[in-house]
């Protein structure tokens, strides 16, 4: 089942050409990574395909109302804003939003996802903290189970483990890949290309100025495709846990 | 309700029957009350229902405004700086009643000085909303209200300038310190409609401004409409600010500090923060209109200075409080 659909989707800003006819569809069950140097455009591709960004082309997310696609998409952007030192549980539960009735109680049946997401994100014992007393990592964790207990099809990431410690990095990364395991889907854009590797199903490249290669991992991150995008060369070994890349110098 | 609103709400209720039993009618206050619904005490009823019971009201409604609008706007632009005032409407306002005061208006007819507020407040508002846009974020609504705000206390100042003899700019003067004294049921009448249409309107606001915590990005993809979300905010706004301003003029502080002071007791949640400032807006415009009529009472001092005078000192200790927080 497809969840998102775009089909050329180009963004000029001031002047300049992000990138230029980008289609590709995700469905049910893949959680994909979106890789690419800095300023190849992930971000913009993100929040025009949530259509916070104009664009040319479509995306089949803003053919939707705003209500609708807030039940198909949660997003958590990279700037991690928090303006008021509100407890981690009631941040958490501001994603039901789109699911709560006029009213602002959140029902029972709801605040189960909130319990979930927070358990999901290891937040148990924040849960009355406030969100300005926490840790930069600690906050970006709370910021991911806000996004989950919006309880979309889609959820789409912009950099999420950015900052965070290497064993949440890993969870983290398994929080995204187990919704695509239960049938759901997520993208998220990521440095890390050991950890795309290892959790993502799909990583879609993105560099100049459009889809470098985009497919299962073993076949995107080759050392050509990885020294055309990224300007390094990269050591790169298959491991147990999966393939480990390292940057070894600018080429 | 949670505890802190009905704490709240319990002390607006106290604060409301001892505004009603203040006065400088040497009068005991469990008479005042009694003469309140019993005509058999003559003149005493008379300034209970026209002179003591809509002063009690438009105290009450009018800091429920400035406090809700505080909150709101606060929570819209998520700076715990913002206040009502910050987007032009109540020095548009102001500039309005200045006019209706500098042409002699107050004269000829008594709510000469109310309707050109509100006239002002209208003007003000729908420049500010042509300024900023439809599609402009909080910034461009920050920097319309900026230069509408400018705009009017220049032409204030103007007024004031050119006032054709100093008993006028005398009036001007004191009009513009704030005041509830002489307002009679007509003025509720006036400023009710203006205050109820706002509180509906900003009420819609609410999850819209919890959303918001999150910034504008994450807002709109929790379903918020944010260009809808700021036009209900801004028109809810300047029905409140208009309303209050033009029976009360203009009155600082209250909508700054009353969120800020709250904000910790309601665990920080926008739309929770709305209705406490709401009550708590309440309750300091009661304390400040009682201590004017019993700290001076042969003075006239205005409501306006008492409410700065309350309000500096407070937002000092917040400064303080932030610096020793941020260490």
């Amino acid at each position: 089942m497809s969840l998102l659909k775009l089909r050329n989707l180009s963004v000029k800003l001031r002047q300049r050409q992000v990138f230029r006819d980008i289609s590709f569809d995700i469905g049910a069950g893949e959680c994909v990574g979106l890789i690419g140097p800095n300023g190849a455009g992930k971000t913009t591709l993100m929040r025009a395909t949530l259509g916070l960004l104009p664009s040319e082309g479509q995306s089949s997310l803003t053919t939707l109302t705003a209500l609708q696609r807030a039940r198909a998409v949660a997003w958590m952007p990279q700037a991690r804003e928090i303006a008021w030192p509100i407890s981690i549980e009631r941040l958490v539960a501001l994603g039901r939003i789109p699911h709560l009735p006029l009213g602002q109680t959140i029902p029972r049946q709801d605040q189960a996802f909130v319990d979930a997401a927070i358990d999901q994100m290891g937040l148990d014992q924040f849960r009355s903290r406030a969100a300005s007393r926490l840790s930069g990592g600690e906050q970006a964790r709370a910021l991911i189970a806000r996004a989950l207990a919006q309880d979309t099809p889609l959820l789409m990431a912009d950099e999420p483990i950015a900052g965070l410690d290497p064993a949440h990095q890993i969870s983290t990364m398994q929080v995204f890949r187990d919704l695509a395991d239960d049938g759901k889907a997520s993208v998220v854009s990521i440095h890390d290309l050991g950890l795309a590797a290892r959790h993502c199903t799909r990583l879609i490249l993105l560099a100049e100025g459009g889809i470098l290669a985009d497919g299962p991992p073993a076949e995107v991150l080759t050392p050509d495709l990885i020294a055309r995008a990224f300007g390094v060369s990269v050591w790169h070994e298959l491991t147990p846990n999966g393939p480990v890349f390292q940057p070894l110098e600018v080429v | 309700m949670m505890r802190v609103e009905v704490c709240l709400s319990a002390l607006v209720f106290a604060l409301f029957i001892v505004s009603l039993g203040v006065g400088p009618a040497d009068v005991s206050a469990t008479d005042s009350l009694r003469a309140l619904f019993d005509t058999s005490y003559g003149p005493l009823t008379m300034v209970m229902q026209e002179i003591r019971l809509p002063r009690a009201i438009l105290a009450a409604l009018i800091g429920a405004g400035l406090g809700l609008t505080g909150a709101a706007l606060q929570g819209y632009l998520r700076n715990p700086l913002a206040e009502p005032g910050l987007i032009g409407v109540s020095g548009s306002a102001a500039f309005g009643a200045v006019l209706a005061l500098h042409g002699g208006l107050a004269m000829g007819a008594v709510f000469g000085v109310p309707l050109m507020a509100l006239l002002g407040a209208l003007g003000g508002v729908i420049l500010v909303l042509l300024l900023a846009g439809s599609r402009g974020g909080s910034m461009t609504l920050i920097l319309a209200g900026i230069a509408i705000s400018a705009l009017a206390s220049a032409l204030t100042s103007l007024a004031l300038n050119l006032s054709p003899n100093p008993f006028a700019a005398n009036e001007i003067v004191f009009w513009m310190m704030g005041s509830l004294a002489d307002l009679s049921m007509t003025h509720v009448a006036l400023a009710l409609p203006f205050l109820m249409a706002g509180a509906v309107l900003i009420a819609t606001t609410a999850r819209g401004l919890d959303a918001l915590t999150l910034g504008e990005d994450a807002a709109q993809t929790m379903g918020i409409n944010l260009s809808r979300l700021r036009l209900l905010l801004v028109l809810g706004t300047a029905a409140i600010i208009g309303g209050a301003t033009a029976v009360a003029g203009a009155i600082g502080f209250v909508g700054l500090v009353v969120p800020h002071i709250l904000r910790p007791l309601v665990g920080a949640q926008p739309s929770r923060l709305l209705w406490a400032s709401a009550l708590g807006g309440a309750i300091m415009l009661q304390l400040a209109d009682i201590a004017v009529r019993v700290i001076l009472p042969e003075r006239d001092l205005k409501l306006g200075v008492i409410t700065a005078l309350i309000g500096a000192p407070l937002f000092l200790h917040l400064i303080y409080k932030t610096r020793r927080d941020l260490g």
